[in-house]
């Protein structure tokens, strides 16, 4: 996907600014019983200085990934490198890199100030030294006033600083985050994204973060590599995953999606036509169909739905549909459709002062741009 | 802010306080019924029990009742007055008296506790009381010259009143002088100190093997696969489904002279066959037997403290860069203390107090105090073995202050 460059100007790819091995999975396979394969022959580049997401549901195989660039658990197959180095072999104390985790892991018995110190000590760190980058590190997550605290007693978030200050502390170039900001609230959650964003970007550390909150991963980071299975479906960049998934597992794991199963028609260069089973036609970008004939499913955002033929471009296709309700949500309109015999069909609207008031009941004729309706493989 | 919510009532203008009360008062009644059972049973098999062991450490009337002449005599005259006719006469008057209600064992039997062999003086002497003529202290030190000890009159002094601290004396390995001080008694007669100090030095040998064995066991038992830590944990417990007498035998077999460890050692010639090891019937064989018997004590409060212990604390230790030996040191054992606390005040209590195996396999020198306990009960010094097990108690109870002060009773946690 490196060739891939992005569609928007604002999104940071920078790939030319980064030594692109930093840390290699290379033909990676475990296997926890000798029977089945948890990871699939992974290969991953992650780059210097890169915000990487490993996104996917339980069991896909991502947290194992994590663990063995952690040191926790070892691959049963393939080599994995660190800064150019085999570190396959090499313990998880000597492989520097930070670590948070889940439930934050902060020592119960230790206060904030002596968990900081903890990795400074065991590299035989002198006194003075150790207090100087054990302070430092507390600003930097505002929490310098709770040192003398124990994990106890503070609050979640607080919690999830502190052990963001602890795998900092010490410096390392790599930090791995397994679902760090699963376990606090919404509000609170968005918040520690754009800090650890933000601390990533003055730090210029290289971070893999696992999460299984699709706007987590959105939002964060530089590139996401979307798992199930054991495998990486899909290697990108936040916009390039959620504008152009590459297959309908992604499709519908990132972002609501709307699914409609037909054949194709015709196909020619980037543009497809895909007849649906209940006989309509509509347009499409062919993106893992080849050949005239075959079943695909066509996936198409519920905000790129228009019902207003003035907004199509010349030519386009709109196909009948049936209001069944419209939900208020602040911000946007959300409109359940019947389209081509499912009940399922969603179209978002924006709430703004002239938006037509649909009714349900009420029979509209629905399109989009060809370039917003992905032809997939059928799942 | 206190007087005003003093003030506040119910909406039909009850004093809240009341209201509340009033409102809870069913639930508590009812909660207290259902713990009624068990508090009688504890007050009737447990509190009234030591109360009243205490108490027979301090107390004992056995002179003072069949003495009453001499208890006046000793009131009116404090101690070191001179023995003269009119205390003899007294003790003549109690002595008939005894003969009479034949009290005299009992009276001789406490005076013998704190100066052995004093029981036929008394006894003897009754026999012949009602027949004594005045002056009656030629005639008593005529009929045994022992009356005339100073040691003996001080004895009855301190016996002439029911409550006494005599017993804690012999329990101290001390004795009263003539002239009512307190002495240590001669160095080859101490035996109670030393084996308050001996019992209490065993049950921290024992409670530290409980320890070194239980701390992996327990370490698996919380780590392994739900499956095998269940059959694990039936492995452990089974010893305590066991009768303790069955185990102890089965030590027996196994460690005795011609037993099975020292035949299997003979016959791979590792010893002589004139060179077994005597692991039984002595020390040895109560530390082995004991520590066996204790050590799922030890495992369980172990166990349920290491099961809560999360595995990503030892990862976040070995990824901020400490080796597994630092990891353990500075990150796991800290946190299994409250484990390492409970089980060790548990297995050091039970074993402070433990009668049978040491009475089973200790044979001469692998008795612990309990069984000098047991020896003076059969032997009816109740007030002797309530003074030793006071102390006993006492002990036990300052090890527990000493934990609360150390480590905090709020951290010990049994399972």
């Amino acid at each position: 996907m490196q060739d891939d460059l992005p569609i928007y100007g604002e999104i940071r790819v920078t790939t030319e600014a980064r030594n692109d091995d930093f840390v290699v999975f290379d033909h990676v396979q475990k296997s926890y019983d000798g029977v089945s394969l948890v990871v699939k022959d992974l290969n991953l580049n992650i780059g210097k200085g890169e915000f990487l997401t490993m996104l996917g549901p339980s069991g896909s195989g991502k947290t194992t990934c994590l663990m063995m660039l952690a040191g926790f658990e070892t691959a049963t197959n393939g080599e994995i490198r660190l800064d150019g180095r085999n570190i396959n072999l090499v313990p998880p104390h000597k492989r520097g890199i930070g670590m948070v985790f889940q439930n934050y892991a902060l020592f119960p018995h230790m206060t904030v100030g002596e968990n900081l110190s903890f990795p400074l000590e065991v590299r035989g760190m002198g006194k003075d030294e150790r207090e100087a980058k054990v302070k430092r590190a507390l600003d930097m997550v505002q929490m310098g006033s709770f040192i003398n605290r124990r994990p106890a007693q503070l609050s979640g978030g607080q919690q999830q600083r502190i052990a963001l200050a602890r795998a900092l502390v010490f410096d390392p170039a790599l930090v791995l985050m397994d679902e760090p900001l699963g376990a606090l609230d919404k509000q609170l959650r968005e918040h520690m994204q754009f800090e650890i964003k933000h601390l990533h970007e003055s730090l210029g550390i290289t971070v893999v973060y696992v999460t299984h909150d699709q706007g987590e991963a959105l939002t964060m980071s530089d590139r996401v590599a979307v798992f199930n299975d054991g495998k990486i479906q899909q290697l990108a960049p936040p916009a390039d995953l959620y504008e152009r998934p590459d297959n309908s597992f992604v499709a519908q794991f990132i972002g609501e999606n709307n699914k409609l199963p037909g054949t194709i028609e015709e196909l020619s260069g980037d543009k497809a036509l895909v007849r649906l089973e209940t006989g309509e036609v509509i347009d499409a970008t062919p993106v893992n169909v080849t050949a005239k004939g075959q079943k695909t499913l066509v996936s198409i955002r519920p905000e790129r739905v228009e019902f207003k033929p003035e907004m199509m471009p010349p030519g386009a296709h709109m196909i009948e549909a049936t209001v069944l309700e419209v939900i208020y949500m602040g911000d946007i309109l959300r409109a359940r459709l019947r389209v081509a015999g499912s009940d399922d069909f969603v179209m978002k609207m924006r709430n703004t002062l002239g938006q037509t008031k649909l009714s349900p009941g009420q029979q509209i004729k629905v399109g989009w741009h060809p370039a917003d309706a992905r032809a997939l493989d059928p799942m | 802010m206190t007087d005003a919510s003093s003030q506040l009532t119910t909406a039909d203008g009850r004093p809240l306080k009341a209201a509340l009360a009033a409102a809870q008062s069913r639930a508590r009644r009812r909660a207290f019924l259902l713990v009624a059972p068990l508090l009688l049973f504890v007050v009737v098999t447990f509190i009234l029990p030591i109360g009243q062991m205490l108490q027979r450490s301090v107390y004992h009337d056995g002179f003072s009742n069949s003495a009453p002449a001499l208890g006046e005599w000793f009131a009116n005259n404090p101690d070191g007055s001179e023995l003269d006719e009119s205390a003899y006469a007294a003790l003549a008057t109690d002595l008939a008296q005894m003969k009479k209600d034949k009290t005299a064992g009992e009276a001789g039997t406490r005076i013998n506790y704190t100066i052995p062999g004093t029981r036929s003086l008394f006894t003897s002497s009754a026999r012949g009381a009602d027949k004594l003529e005045p002056p009656y202290k030629e005639a008593l030190l005529a009929l045994d010259a022992k009356w005339g000890e100073p040691l003996v009159w001080q004895a009855m002094r301190q016996a002439s009143s029911p409550w006494t601290s005599d017993f804690y004396l012999i329990a101290t390995d001390r004795q009263r002088t003539a002239d009512g001080g307190v002495e240590q008694v001669p160095e080859n007669e101490r035996i109670y100190l030393w084996l308050f100090g001996k019992t209490f030095v065993l049950s921290a040998v024992i409670t530290f093997l409980c320890l070194i064995l239980a701390f992996p066991i327990a370490h698996l038992l919380a780590t392994l696969p739900m499956a095998k830590s269940n059959l694990l944990m039936i492995l452990v417990l089974l010893p305590f489904w066991t009768s303790l007498l069955v185990r102890t035998t089965s030590w027996i077999v196994l460690l005795q002279g011609q037993g099975v460890v020292n035949n299997i050692l003979v016959s791979l010639g590792v010893i002589g066959d004139d060179g077994r090891i005597t692991m039984i019937y002595n020390q040895t064989g109560t530390i082995i037997v004991m520590t066996h018997i204790l050590l799922p004590f030890m495992v369980l409060p172990l166990y349920s403290v290491m099961r809560t212990i999360k595995p990503s604390y030892a990862r976040a230790a070995r990824s901020l860069g400490a080796t597994s030996w630092t990891t353990f040191r500075r990150i796991y054992l800290p946190q299994t203390l409250p484990g390492i606390g409970a089980g060790a005040l548990l297995v050091f209590i039970l074993a402070v107090g433990y009668y049978i195996t040491p009475a089973l396999v200790g044979g001469a020198d692998g008795q612990l105090i309990s069984n000098l306990i047991q020896f003076h009960m059969s032997k009816s010094n109740w007030s002797l073995a309530a003074a030793l097990s006071a102390m006993l108690l006492a002990g036990v109870l300052v090890l527990y202050w000493l934990y609360d002060r150390l480590v905090g009773i709020d951290k010990l946690k049994l399972g």
